[in-house]
Formats: structure tokens, C-alpha cells, sequence
């Protein structure tokens, strides 16, 4: 494995790399929180409000003394959750849907990607804040929303790969040795999908990230005292003309991830076919 | 060719019709009327308004009366605006969303064509190096960040651009800019690679060896191949720019669509939820058909189906 060309290609991309450790920085940290972080992320220290950035409270602390860097610290937890979440449930409806549509072809085919075409005609933040119109704008509704109007993008890449590999050889040696549909697609098919796969999760999740903190920012994402790095950032934007650090320190957690994720998506594209360097 | 078209133009009525029909049920399965206030209206008061609004009929007469109303280009009444219509609202916004949009557009393909081209020529240099890390980092900055940060630094700390509203073009220059950055990210990556594939083909290299100059090759054989992948996001580019539009009319106090939007959400205003959602819904709709149309001339090696 480590010796790949796979491997060889992905450990000369520096940004790549370094955004690979950032990343397993941020699990960490979504993962341990309340060991890193000096206060509960609640706790009002109300002689401090508003206090800037210091020795006492690192990033400074809100209109209700609540310390930002332990707040961002649980925003992470609830940030990351979200979005990888979402973009692993995106990217399992998007296969199936594109999977199906691709190799059962012809008018079902048709149907199915006119059916997308319907969707893809609403405005992805549109769509998620209609969803949670309708079902709630808990952790639980923004979920729902973002993964239901996340999956489209995957599902038409899949189709697209499955269109392509259901006319190789291997898979018309499979079919002539009566490899049942369900097999040729489990084994022979999808799993030649993995490399796209893998980089379309890893583009997904920053499209999450921005999603779910665009929402959160513009008031309809999730509700207190859930606290998103976009929740934050929407606080801080109150205060941005005094109080620049409490739009700063969440605006900057959002931008180095989308940063960290995008680079490691550039990179893995790269790495797992060098053709596609520099294209897209 | 003409049947194509018009085809696809037949094919964009259901689409609108289920964009409508879909909104329509999603609006009318959440629980709670628009009218169940903390201040509790009085039982008469609300029987009035509901017969008013149509709200006391069965839903598929509802349903039926709202799609003869679409087939009139009528929108129905607002909830909250008492007195004005869908349609007035959509009319007094939609110039002003349409103007950021396609200022933002503008900033998006002027900054993302030449950094695309200049990254392409250089590449491998240090110029296309920064010009990509850039082209990544506009990317991955929300525009809310970037919003703000413009607000920040142009208006608050240097006192040169106004912060919100608009009324004059000194008000549009930051709304635009911040709109515009990560489409002309986009952009920029799309076009150079584009170009860097289209310098490979053989054409390219005979134009070459036959002894034009480089700079008459990229723009007689190598630019007017290279564009159509950046003329193809231009669907997908306008839905961006919708969506950008909401948070960015919400940051600068823009009075366009986006804002009253998430007003409407706010407030419950299902009619005008609705419209919003048709109108952009219509907006997609045409982006794409308009692409599909350019294709046509740009390449003509697509195949009409």
C-alpha cells in the first residue's frame, strides 16, 4: 500500500499532506472537545462579556461572557458532525440512484434523470431551507435537508462512470458467464468507482460545511444552543463594526477547513489519476 | 435544429409545473397556519381572513386555484404585505437581485477568464502557482466571510464604500465583489486546465509546426476550443449566483429577491415562498435552455438529440 503509485503521487503534494493532518487535527478536536476546551461552552462569565481577545479567554468571549474559543471548540464538534454526516448520506443515495439509473439504462434511465433535472432546477440553499421549512431546523432537520438536496450532483457523476464501465469487457465476461445484475454491479462495477468516490466525499464535505453555515449565518439554519461555526459567525456579524474578533475566529475555522478539504480533494484527484492533473 | 430548441423550451413547462406542484405540497404539509400568531386573532377575524386567502377550501380546490392563477401569470396575495400581491413584490425586487447577478456574473468571468488564460500561458510558474492557490482559497472562503470582511475593511476601517442599501453604483461595487469571487474561482480553474488540454490536441501542434506564432494559435485555434466547459457551468453558475445572492442581499441590505426570500421564510409567507421559488425555478430553467442553445453554435460536434 505505501508503496503505491497511488501513495508516491499523494506524498508529493505537500498542501495535500498538510491538509490530510489538519483534517485529523479537526476530528480530534470535534472527537475530544471538552478536553481541550478551557470553559463549558455554555458558562457565562458575565464581568467579561464582550472582552477581547486576552490571557484569560484566548479568543475573547460574546455579549454574554461566553468564551469563543471554547465555543468554537463545540461548534466543531457540531459543524464537522453535520457534514460529514451529510456527505456520506449524500454520496450513498447519490451511488444507489446513479448506480441504477446508469445500468438499468435505456427509459428508466430517462425518466430517472428528468426526475433530477426537476430537482436541479430549484437552487440547492433553496431547496435545504424549503426541507426545513417542512420538517424542523434542529441538528437532526438540517441533516435531513442537506443530504436530500446533496445527492443529486453524486447521482449524475455515478450514472455517468456506470455508463461507461457497464460496456468493458470484464463486465461482458461476467454477464456471459451469468453473473446475476446485482453481482455485476456490487463486484464488477461499483468497485471501479471507488477512486471517483472517494474524491467526490471529500469535495462534498466542504460544500456541507458552506451549506450549513451559509444557512446558520442568514438565521434559518440550526436553532439554540446548538452552536455551529456558522451560528457563530451569524452572532458575531451583530457585532462585526466593535467586535471584529467574534465574526474572525469562526470565519477563519470555516475557511481553513473548506481550505484543508479542497486541497486534499485536488490532491487525491491528482494522485489517483495523474491524467486528470490539473483538469477541472 | 429548430425542433431541438423548441423542444426543450416545451420540456421546461412540467418542469416549472412539478417545481410548483412540489413547493405547493411542502408548503401546505407544514404544520401550522400562517395566521396562528402568539397574539391569538379573534375565531371571526381569522374565518374572515381565511375565506379571503382561500385558506377554508378543501386542498385541491386550493391547489387548482393557485395553478389557474399561475396560468394568468398571477402569483396570489401576499400574507404579510398586506395589499400587495406576489407578483408586486417580485416586481419591485427581481430588477435589483437580476443587477447584482449580473454584475457579479461580469466581475466572475473578467476575473476568471484572464487568471484562467494568464495561469494557462505561465503555467508551471510561480504566477500560476498563486494565481491557483488564490483560485482555491475564493473557493473555499464563504461569501459571508468575505462579505464581511470587505464590510470591514473597505467601509469601517477606511471609510471608502458604503457598508449597505442601493441606491448608487458606489453601493454595488462591494455587493458584486463579494458575489462575484467564487464564481471567478471557479472560472479560473476550469479555463486553464480547458486550455491546457486543448494545447495537447495535434491541431494545435500543427498550427504550430506549420509556424503561427504562439499567441495567434491560442486565440485563433486554442481559446475558442478551450471556452465551451466554461460556457457548459454557466447553468449550474446561475444557480450559484441565486443562492449566493440570498446571503449576500442579506449582509449589504440589498432590497433584490434573495432578502425578501428569507423574510418570507421567517414570516411564514407561503404565496410569496411559492413565487420566489418559481421565479428562480424559471430563471434555472432558462440559464440552461440558453446554455444548451450556445452549445449549439459553439461546438457543433454535439449531437442534437
Amino acid at each position: 500500500m505505501t508503496n503505491s503509485p497511488f501513495w508516491k503521487r499523494f506524498r508529493k503534494d505537500r498542501l495535500a499532506l498538510l491538509s490530510a493532518f489538519l483534517i485529523a487535527g479537526l476530528l480530534i478536536v470535534a472527537l475530544f472537545g471538552e478536553a481541550l476546551s478551557p470553559y463549558p461552552f455554555d458558562l457565562q462569565d458575565t464581568q467579561n462579556a464582550l472582552a477581547a481577545p486576552g490571557d484569560l479567554h484566548w479568543m475573547g468571549t460574546d455579549e454574554l461572557g461566553r468564551d469563543l474559543f471554547s465555543r468554537l471548540i463545540y461548534g466543531t464538534r457540531i459543524s464537522m458532525a453535520i457534514s460529514l454526516l451529510t456527505a456520506f448520506s449524500a454520496l450513498i443515495l447519490g451511488t444507489l440512484y446513479g448506480a441504477v439509473s446508469g445500468y438499468v439504462g435505456g427509459r428508466v434511465d430517462n425518466w430517472m434523470m428528468r426526475a433530477v433535472d426537476v430537482i436541479y432546477a430549484i437552487p440547492d440553499l433553496l431547496l435545504i431551507i424549503l426541507i426545513t421549512v417542512l420538517i424542523g431546523r434542529g441538528v437532526l432537520g438540517v441533516f435531513l435537508a442537506l443530504s436530500l438536496a446533496g445527492w443529486i450532483t453524486v447521482a449524475r457523476l455515478i450514472r455517468g462512470e456506470v455508463l461507461r464501465l457497464k460496456e468493458y469487457d470484464y463486465v461482458e465476461a461476467a454477464r456471459a458467464f451469468g453473473a446475476s445484475h446485482r453481482r455485476i454491479l456490487l463486484k464488477h462495477i461499483l468497485p471501479n468507482t471507488l477512486g471517483i468516490l472517494i474524491v467526490t466525499l471529500t469535495f462534498r464535505i466542504p460544500s456541507a460545511i458552506l451549506a450549513e453555515s451559509t444557512l446558520s449565518f442568514i438565521g434559518l439554519g440550526l436553532t439554540p444552543p446548538a452552536a455551529s461555526w456558522g451560528t457563530l459567525a451569524n452572532e458575531g456579524w451583530k457585532a462585526l463594526k466593535f467586535y471584529p474578533h467574534l465574526i474572525l475566529f469562526p470565519s477563519l475555522a470555516i475557511f481553513i477547513t473548506m481550505l484543508a478539504f479542497n486541497f486534499l480533494g485536488d490532491g487525491l484527484r491528482d494522485a489517483l489519476d495523474p491524467g486528470a492533473r490539473g483538469r477541472g | 435544429m429548430i425542433g431541438f430548441i423548441l423542444k426543450r423550451i416545451l420540456w421546461a413547462i412540467p418542469v416549472l409545473w412539478i417545481v410548483a406542484t412540489i413547493t405547493f405540497a411542502m408548503m401546505h404539509l407544514v404544520p401550522g397556519g400562517p395566521f396562528d400568531r402568539e397574539k391569538k386573532l379573534p375565531p371571526e377575524i381569522k374565518a374572515n381572513i381565511e375565506a379571503k386567502f382561500h385558506l377554508d377550501k378543501p386542498l385541491p380546490v386550493q391547489y387548482a386555484l393557485y395553478l389557474k392563477g399561475l396560468l394568468r401569470g398571477d402569483l396570489g396575495p401576499s400574507y404579510k404585505y398586506l395589499g400587495r400581491t406576489v407578483n408586486d413584490v417580485i416586481a419591485d425586487t427581481l430588477p435589483v437581485s437580476m443587477q447584482l447577478g449580473f454584475l457579479a456574473l461580469l466581475v466572475g468571468l473578467v476575473v476568471g477568464l484572464s487568471a484562467g488564460v494568464a495561469s494557462a500561458v505561465w503555467a508551471r510558474t510561480a504566477l500560476d502557482k498563486t494565481s491557483m492557490f488564490l483560485a482555491t482559497a475564493g473557493i473555499s472562503i464563504p461569501n459571508f466571510v468575505l462579505g464581511a470582511l470587505l464590510i470591514q475593511l473597505f467601509s469601517h476601517q477606511f471609510k471608502l464604500l458604503p457598508p449597505a442599501l442601493w441606491e448608487d453604483a458606489r453601493h454595488a461595487i462591494l455587493p458584486a465583489a463579494a458575489l462575484g469571487l467564487a464564481p471567478a474561482a471557479y472560472i479560473a480553474r476550469l479555463m486553464r486546465a480547458s486550455i491546457l488540454e486543448v494545447m495537447d490536441k495535434d491541431y494545435v501542434r500543427t498550427a504550430r509546426a506549420k509556424g503561427l506564432g504562439f499567441w495567434a494559435v491560442l486565440w485563433r485555434h486554442v481559446l475558442i476550443n478551450a471556452i465551451s466547459p466554461v460556457v457548459t457551468i454557466l447553468g449550474p453558475l446561475t444557480a450559484a449566483l441565486v443562492t449566493g445572492s440570498f446571503v449576500i442581499e442579506f449582509i449589504f441590505s440589498v432590497p433584490g429577491m434573495g432578502q425578501f426570500f428569507i423574510t418570507a421564510v421567517t414570516n411564514r409567507d407561503y404565496p410569496l415562498i411559492m413565487g420566489v421559488t418559481l421565479v428562480y425555478a424559471a430563471l434555472i430553467v432558462s440559464a440552461n435552455l440558453f446554455v444548451d442553445v450556445l452549445y449549439l453554435f459553439i461546438d457543433p460536434r454535439v449531437q442534437m438529440e
